[in-house]
């Protein structure tokens, strides 16, 4: 049997009771690590990105957005907790595709994964530069070039990420807090609770300056909010009880994100013209300039620092995992499924991917980068409800045991269908050309899989789990 | 079922197919880019000699303009002024329906296809 059919909630105690698999990745991870894996990835879209909703359709769209998108992510995280702390393999929702649909759809969305990971990795990275680029600005050193920053910063989380996944979460435990801390601390600093408040919502906001189809607009960016809390799942094969710890870690960090998400947008919307905020680089560190305070001009612009490290980190913890996988499957060449003999990392599809972000960290716009990461974000939320819907079909309730069963099925699916078709009309509203030529993309991938690449891969052996044969085969 | 045996791949073959994926990616993502395709469809009104009344901005965004640097209106103006064309025909937006609903249909018929040979080989035909 193999390592991964050993991690199914029906036979747990065995593979719990075991620190290391032979050969395979440690598993030493908890529920705190999980959080921090999703907070940490996510955590950033509050200090930069989510505000781009703003610039699509207004304050209050962004807040409409932000509140659907948290519906979105809801749904996200009840189908993935269901179907993940049962398939519990690195990769993630590819392993689950690979198991659930079919060997086409696992190598589309193990390319999701890669992609809307990189590309936000590339994104942090691009915004270290720009706080770098900005801080230097402030300090009279106007001019400074900020790709040596992007470079330093890639290649550190690169690293870390060489030398073992618990210091690497670990690490993200600790930044994910302070960022986390440092916007409670704002919005503490700032509130009228403690004396005279900068905030002028009053005077700030106006109405909707595109009406409401600028609220369907606003959708694209709005899953900024939380894009990557799915991220969770691709430590499954490292943590120690995946039935409790990624349900657990990655509904706390929806409620986590929920509620940074909003007081931000309160924050923002209090004391920058909406104007300014929709196209601003770093809004709570320039919400913390407008405050008038030193001191929170200092946290914030570190809380930013950590929070773009915090999720470059974990977006690479990620991607490389799914990279792995499809490398172990000979999806890719097998060459990537290695791991490391001392680290017990996946080395190899860690330093593969390293020159990928840093093309796009140094080539792409950062509203473009944003974008390609949120539509493959997007193509893999769709992939979510035909999965859970595939699962419970193909294995009803009663013929393999489930770590966690989400409530209520099938409506958080086809809740979640119908927001992902209203946010592919929100990305063509404005960003028409990137989404068709992502689907081309697609397209043409698969068709080299299917025809090309599939032929090298063992059919059997890919179906891991110890599971009855599913029904209406 | 008879078991598939997959053809052994050399190194060459593997580097190929690594730097095939690679161009895909990279053209996917760069090729609008460089064609001028890509990124947000913003307009810029242009506005003769600007003013904070003129761009419709109370006292309270002056100010509040003033400490993000924006020391004047023509400063601040072009942010003021970039709208998002929503603008589209329908047309466009039945081919993107149709091109999103055909990719994942192409994908769910191949998968299946696939996932069926996978079922048979694993545990037998019935």
């Amino acid at each position: 049997m193999s390592d991964i059919t050993r991690n199914t909630p029906g036979i747990a105690e065995a593979s719990e009771a075991a620190p290391t698999q032979n050969g395979g990745l440690l598993r030493v991870l908890g529920p705190a690590h999980i959080w921090a894996l999703g907070v940490g990835i996510v955590l950033v879209g509050e200090y930069m990105g989510w505000n781009f909703a703003v610039g699509k359709g207004g304050a209050y769209a962004a807040l409409i957005a932000c509140w659907f998108a948290g519906i979105l992510y809801s749904c996200v995280a009840m189908i993935d907790s269901e179907v993940t702390s049962t398939v519990a393999a690195a990769g993630g929702q590819y392993t689950q595709a690979k198991h659930i649909i079919g060997p086409l759809m696992a190598f589309n969305v193990g390319l999701y994964l890669v992609f809307a990971y990189t590309m936000l990795e590339a994104a942090n990275a691009i915004t270290v530069g720009f706080l770098v680029e900005t801080v230097a600005g402030m300090t009279g050193h106007e001019g400074l070039n900020p790709q040596p920053f992007i470079v330093l910063a890639i290649m550190f989380l690169a690293w870390l990420n060489y030398r073992g996944v618990l210091a690497t979460l670990t690490f993200n435990l600790v930044i994910t807090a302070f960022a986390f801390t440092a916007i409670l601390i704002l919005f503490l600093a700032t509130s009228p609770l403690f004396g005279e408040s900068p905030l002028k919502h009053a005077e700030l906001m106006t109405g909707l300056p595109y009406g409401w189809l600028g609220v369907l607009a606003a959708m694209h960016f709005g899953l900024w909010f939380y894009l990557g809390i799915e991220g969770t799942c691709q430590a499954a094969e490292e943590v120690r009880s995946p039935s409790r710890s990624l349900p657990f870690g990655t509904l706390a960090g929806v409620m986590t994100l929920a509620i940074a998400a909003t007081l931000t947008w309160y924050l923002c919307v209090g004391l920058m013209p909406w104007e300014y905020l929709g196209q601003s680089g770093a809004p709570l560190f320039d919400a913390a300039r407008m405050s008038g305070s030193t001191a929170l001009t200092v946290l914030l612009g570190i809380g930013t620092l950590f929070a773009t490290l915090a999720s470059a980190n974990g977006c690479i913890n990620d991607a490389s995992r799914a990279w792995f996988a499809m490398g172990r499957d000979h999806y890719l060449p097998s060459w990537f499924g290695a791991v490391h003999p001392v680290y017990r990392t996946p080395y190899r599809s860690i330093i593969f991917l390293v020159p990928i972000a840093l093309i796009f960290a140094l080539g792409a716009p950062l509203d473009q980068v944003i974008t390609f990461s949120i539509l493959s974000g997007l193509l893999e939320y769709t992939f979510m409800p035909l999965n859970v819907i595939m699962f419970r079909r193909k294995w009803p309730l009663d013929t393999i045991k489930r770590g966690y069963e989400h409530p209520f099925h099938p409506v958080p699916a086809i809740v979640l269908l119908c927001l992902c078709g209203i946010t592919f009309f929100a990305v063509f509203l404005g960003y028409g050309t990137q989404l068709v030529a992502m689907i081309a993309f697609y397209i043409v991938v698969s068709l080299w899989f299917h025809f090309r690449r599939y032929r090298f891969v063992q059919r059997a052996a890919q179906f891991t789990m110890p599971w009855p044969k599913p029904q209406g085969y | 079922m008879a078991r598939y045996t997959p053809p052994p791949q050399s190194k060459l073959g593997q580097i190929f197919d690594v730097i095939v994926l690679l161009a895909l990616t990279v053209g996917a993502l760069y090729i609008p880019l460089w064609l001028g395709m890509a990124g947000s469809a913003q307009l810029h009104d242009t506005v003769d000699a600007p003013s904070w009344e003129s761009l419709q901005q109370n006292a309270t965004m002056v100010e509040q303009w003033a400490k993000l640097g924006f020391a004047d209106a023509e400063a601040a103006a072009p942010l003021i002024t970039a709208r998002f064309d929503y603008s589209f025909s329908f047309f466009a937006l039945i081919a993107v329906i149709v091109t999103v609903l055909g990719y994942y249909t192409m994908m769910l018929k191949l998968s299946e296809k696939e996932y069926r040979d996978v079922i048979a080989e694993k545990f037998g035909e019935e």
